[in-house]
């Protein structure tokens, strides 16, 4: 089977979520990487880079710079013959993107896949994480989106791929890119870090998230997240939120500080190798997942972890 | 400008899923089912377009069984003015979704179609942009903020680093993010007034639309269970253990 895959890209470097659609996609067959963007040959060649890719397709045009959904999809469906899947990371333009994909090709699409069990087989979660399926994809092509905590990272180095320039595609005049307002951090990347530490609601102010929660972060080199309450209070920005409808994480370590644990926030952060709960309320769901709780008031009781550690 | 508003009738956000024991599926007899969240951010956002003057008629759609009727009479409290319901008892993929909502569109001739991002039960996170790409119409996906000028919609976007905003032409299709309103609860006399809004019944052969699903669930499993760990005394058997753990030197 032939997979074409859509490289997501940031600052003229490729994403990480894209190393696990490459990964999942090689379970599928031989991995095409599709690189759309705007003065993107530097991109192109980092994924050539990648191990387990054979061939890279380089689309560079002003209309895809932004990766709007309606230029991109038009150049990708038509790039489709010959490949028999698509898969693109589970993020927030892989979700914009891949349905209309699914949707110009007359295929349904299986949504954030944890696991390729065959190659038309594969588990995907739903009601927030609290079931998995098993779905087999009865289409004559995939589209698929990949999570990215569930499959390993390919490697980006030791792999040697053509880049080939495609020319399809172009402006739709649909849609036009207004403005960004991209978080700026000198922490890691949520999705991406080994240690996250998340404050909830009962940090009471964007003052005092920062006071508390920041301190800990530096001290553990940890990313900072955010429960939907924290950020529903306006503590956190939205893109801070982990859980169901936002970010998928996967640390080493995830320390939950004044976060009760609903459903939603678990689907979000359960997946973490070693989970740590500080929580004033010692029935808190939180700790029904944590593997070290602390119970008590997280004003006193992180400042001192801070001093401590 | 005419506003549709699909909106699917799913399991209480309050209610924790339990997966059947014979591996079909996840038990909804005798659970407690609401409009999905999303799309009551939906209702909320087209009723605050037509008091503003935007929007003159919000017609509101659910595909699914006839007990849909009552989330559909949901929105109608809400505010909105009339509502059609697709009936069928099996269940729809959200392509077949969007194949018998581009009926509808083609039917309505709607300015802007709103509806949430994903429904709290498959999580697929698909029907608006389909329904876009079907359309042919763009799309502004997980919005938090929809604000109309001239013949153009402009869309911020919650997305993965911050914040996006896009221009779209209209006709347009927006999907909701959490953050985008909070819903209204209906009055009293609002819910009894819904009662007598009208409400259509129709089926998917009636748009000659085939919903036949193309994903075949094999198997629905409880997730790996995580085990409760240990409560700590105190900050400093804390960090002794992140210590033993190797977290912290």
């Amino acid at each position: 089977m032939s997979v074409l895959i859509w490289v997501e890209h940031e600052g003229g470097a490729v994403k990480d979520a894209t190393l696990a659609v490459v990964t999942a996609a090689g379970k599928l067959g031989d991995v095409v990487a599709l690189v759309a963007g705007s003065g993107v040959g530097g991109v192109a060649e980092e994924t050539a880079r990648i191990v387990g890719i054979s061939k890279v397709l380089l689309a560079d045009n002003p209309a895809f710079e932004h990766a709007l959904p309606e230029n991109l999809a038009p150049l990708i469906v038509g790039l489709m013959a010959g490949h028999e899947a698509f898969l693109a990371p589970a993020t927030s333009t892989g979700k914009n993107v891949a349905p209309r994909v699914a949707a110009l090709l007359d295929v349904m699409q299986v949504s954030d896949i944890l696991s390729v069990e065959a190659s038309d087989t594969f588990t995907r979660p739903i009601y927030a994480g609290n079931a998995i399926a098993t779905v087999q994809s009865l289409d004559n092509v995939k589209v698929i989106t990949v999570r990215g905590t569930a499959f390993e990272k390919a490697s980006r180095e030791g792999g040697s791929a053509p880049v080939e320039a495609v020319s399809s595609g172009g402006e739709t005049g649909l849609a036009t890119f207004v403005s960004a307002e991209i978080s700026k951090s000198e922490r890691p990347e949520l999705t991406s870090a080994k240690i996250i530490v998340s404050g909830g609601r009962a940090l009471g102010s964007s003052e005092q998230f920062h006071q508390v929660i920041d301190p800990l972060a530096d001290k553990l080199g940890a990313a900072v997240g955010a429960s939907r309450a924290a950020v529903d209070a306006g503590y956190a920005p939205n893109d801070y939120q982990v859980g169901q409808t936002g970010k998928i994480v996967a640390p080493e370590v995830y320390v939950a500080v004044g976060i009760s644990g609903a459903i939603q926030h678990l689907a979000g952060m359960k997946d973490s190798k070693i989970i740590i709960a500080i929580n004033k309320d010692e029935d808190a769901p939180i700790f029904q997942v944590a593997d070290l709780g602390l119970v008590g008031d997280l004003f006193k009781l992180v400042p001192e972890l801070v001093a401590k550690l | 400008m005419k506003i549709l508003v699909p909106v699917k009738r799913v399991i209480d956000y309050n209610v924790k899923p339990r997966v059947k024991m014979d591996g079909t599926g996840v038990d909804l007899a005798n659970v407690k089912m609401s409009m999905n969240p999303f799309d009551e951010i939906s209702v909320e956002e087209a009723i605050r377009l037509k008091e503003k003057g935007v929007a003159s008629e919000i017609i509101v759609i659910s595909v699914g069984p006839q007990k849909a009727q009552e989330t559909l009479r949901t929105a109608l409290a809400m505010g909105a003015d009339r509502a059609i319901l697709v009936q069928t008892d099996e269940e729809v993929e959200p392509l077949g979704v969007a194949k018998l909502l581009k009926a509808i569109v083609d039917e309505e001739q709607p300015g802007l179609v709103i509806l949430g991002k994903q429904a709290i039960d498959d999580d697929s996170n698909q029907t608006g942009q389909m329904l876009a790409a079907l359309t042919g119409r763009p799309q502004g996906t997980f919005a938090s903020k929809v604000e109309f000028a001239g013949d153009r919609v402009s869309v911020t976007r919650e997305v993965d680093g911050g914040l996006e905003t896009v221009s779209l032409t209209l006709p347009a299709i927006v999907t909701t993010d959490l953050r985008l309103n909070e819903p209204r609860y209906a009055s009293l006399p609002n819910i009894m007034k819904a009662k007598s809004k009208p409400l259509t019944v129709k089926t998917p052969a009636d748009y000659a639309v085939e919903v036949r699903p193309r994903l075949k669930t094999i198997t629905v499993a409880e997730p790996p269970k995580r085990v409760a760990g240990v409560k700590v005394a105190d900050v400093d058997e804390l960090v002794g253990k992140l210590k033993t753990l190797g977290v912290v030197a």
